[in-house]
């Protein structure tokens, strides 16, 4: 059953158009990863849905929540789509587990404990129950991450996007965030994600979809999709790549 | 011929001093109040507000308080309304101490990093959730050096309510120096009062400063 459903989304800076059209549709569990050159739209498109880039043309839905052009009113949507940062993005001021909770509390009018409750298991399920107090500038870029990626959860979404999530870390410490990402794909969840690592894309999603100049130039699964690629765009973006 | 003794001139510009330190903190209470509105206005989401904000701002910033005392001072008689010196120099310091906060301030709100909004957005938080939860508690840590540090300007700025005869410290440093004719002795206790008043709160806001830059 389709979860999020893009039709001809348009996107433009002034004359400069990033998004020509797209179409997409992502099924519930569907673990789907938009890749390309930097520039090729990508990170764009993953923040069309969820309203942080405004779009121009074409509708979305996610889970029977319309977005259209000009709508302002993005509450309900973004109750259904979570997101993980590149830079992490976690409140200074707050500690881990109050990190957690914020949303919840503000957004959703949780009483605190339940949602201090919501936000325990939200740490323990990404390994940091130890580190509830933690605030974030004590932890690791990956722990970091980690608690992005509860805060996200917390407000339990229908679909999560991830953002490059691992190209502002260290190298020793990319695994322990794809490992979170690999469970929670295990587990059923939906996720779009954006990123460079294509070992990672091929082995943890069912689809991935190449992007080029503002469009979808290919898509499928990816066994099939980087052994016989279609086109000379994505030849030579898998050529390129390194499958480390 | 009446004559002054060390302790006399002394005893009577501390005495004085009382009003410079009780105008100074209500000029910034009352300005932090009205700055505050006049920051939440310059960064709101109403195009409308942002501008009226910024006029009230570059008004206040681009003129003498000197000015701003004489306006209300002599001004609002002219329309009928009777102001005291005291309530003069109150409502002068008040706007301008505000439009100064509200500039300092709004700094310190844009310092909060984009990631910050985009975060707490994509949270599912309206916009005063954001900035009370989320922006409004970053900028205040940002804004503590720089706003203990202007309390020092509002001091001295104080002084200048003298000229339309509210009787602070250098007020009475005037009329004791007419009584003693010692301008040198009587102006330098005046001086040396404003600054046991200024220099902590400066010291203050450059420990303050050394700190909150390493801390979180």
């Amino acid at each position: 059953m389709s979860l999020v459903k893009l039709q001809g989304i348009r996107k433009s800076y002034g004359s400069n158009e990033v998004l020509k059209g797209i179409d997409l549709t992502v099924n519930e569990g569907q673990v789907v990863a938009l890749i390309g050159r930097s520039g090729s739209g990508k990170s764009t498109l993953l923040r069309t849905i969820n309203g942080l880039e405004e779009i121009n043309g074409g509708a979305l839905e996610v889970d029977g929540e319309m977005l259209r052009p000009g709508h302002t009113n993005l509450r309900a949507l973004r109750m259904k789509v979570g997101m993980v940062f590149q830079q992490f993005n976690l409140f200074p001021h707050l500690s881990a587990i109050e990190n957690v909770m914020l949303a919840p509390v503000v957004v959703k009018k949780q009483n605190k404990a339940e949602a201090r409750e919501v936000a325990a298991a939200c740490l323990a399920k990404v390994g940091l129950a130890d580190k509830e107090k933690s605030y974030p500038d004590q932890l690791s870029g990956g722990q970091q991450q980690r608690v992005a990626i509860a805060r996200a959860l917390a407000m339990q979404p229908r679909v999560l996007l991830c953002d490059e999530i691992t190209s502002a870390l260290d190298p020793e410490l990319v695994n322990e965030v794809l490992n979170v990402v690999r469970k929670l794909a295990e587990e059923g969840m939906t996720l779009i994600l954006v990123t460079h690592e294509m070992r990672f894309a091929r082995d943890v999603c069912d689809n991935l979809v190449f992007m080029h100049g503002g469009k979808i130039r290919e898509q499928g699964e990816p066994e099939q999709l980087f052994a016989a690629p279609a086109t000379a765009e994505l030849s030579q973006f898998v050529g390129s790549v390194a499958f480390h | 011929m009446l004559s002054f003794t060390f302790w006399d001139i002394l005893s009577n510009l501390l005495l004085a001093a009382r009003w410079t330190v009780l105008l100074s903190l209500i000029a910034f209470v009352c300005g932090g109040v009205v700055g505050l509105l006049v920051l939440l206005a310059r960064v709101s989401r109403s195009a409308v507000l942002r501008k009226l904000s910024g006029y009230y701002i570059e008004a206040f910033q681009g003129t003498p308080l000197l000015m701003q005392l004489f306006l209300i001072f002599f001004g609002l008689p002219l329309v009928g309304i009777e102001v005291t010196a005291w309530l003069a120099a109150v409502l002068a310091l008040t706007l301008f101490t505000s439009a100064f906060l509200a500039e300092i301030w709004r700094g310190c709100v844009e310092a909060v990093p984009r990631g910050q909004w985009e975060a707490s957005e994509s949270l599912g938080m309206t916009y005063f959730e954001q900035m009370r939860h989320v922006v409004l508690p970053q900028a205040l840590r940002i804004s503590i050096p720089p706003t203990v540090g202007f309390s020092v300007q509002v001091i001295k700025g104080t002084a200048l309510t003298s000229i339309i005869g509210f009787v602070e410290v250098t007020r009475a440093g005037t009329m004791i120096t007419n009584a003693t004719f010692q301008p040198f002795l009587v102006y330098g206790l005046v001086a040396l009062i404003y600054f046991v008043l200024c220099f902590p709160l400066s010291f203050y806001a450059k420990r303050l400063e050394r700190r909150l830059h390493v801390a979180r």
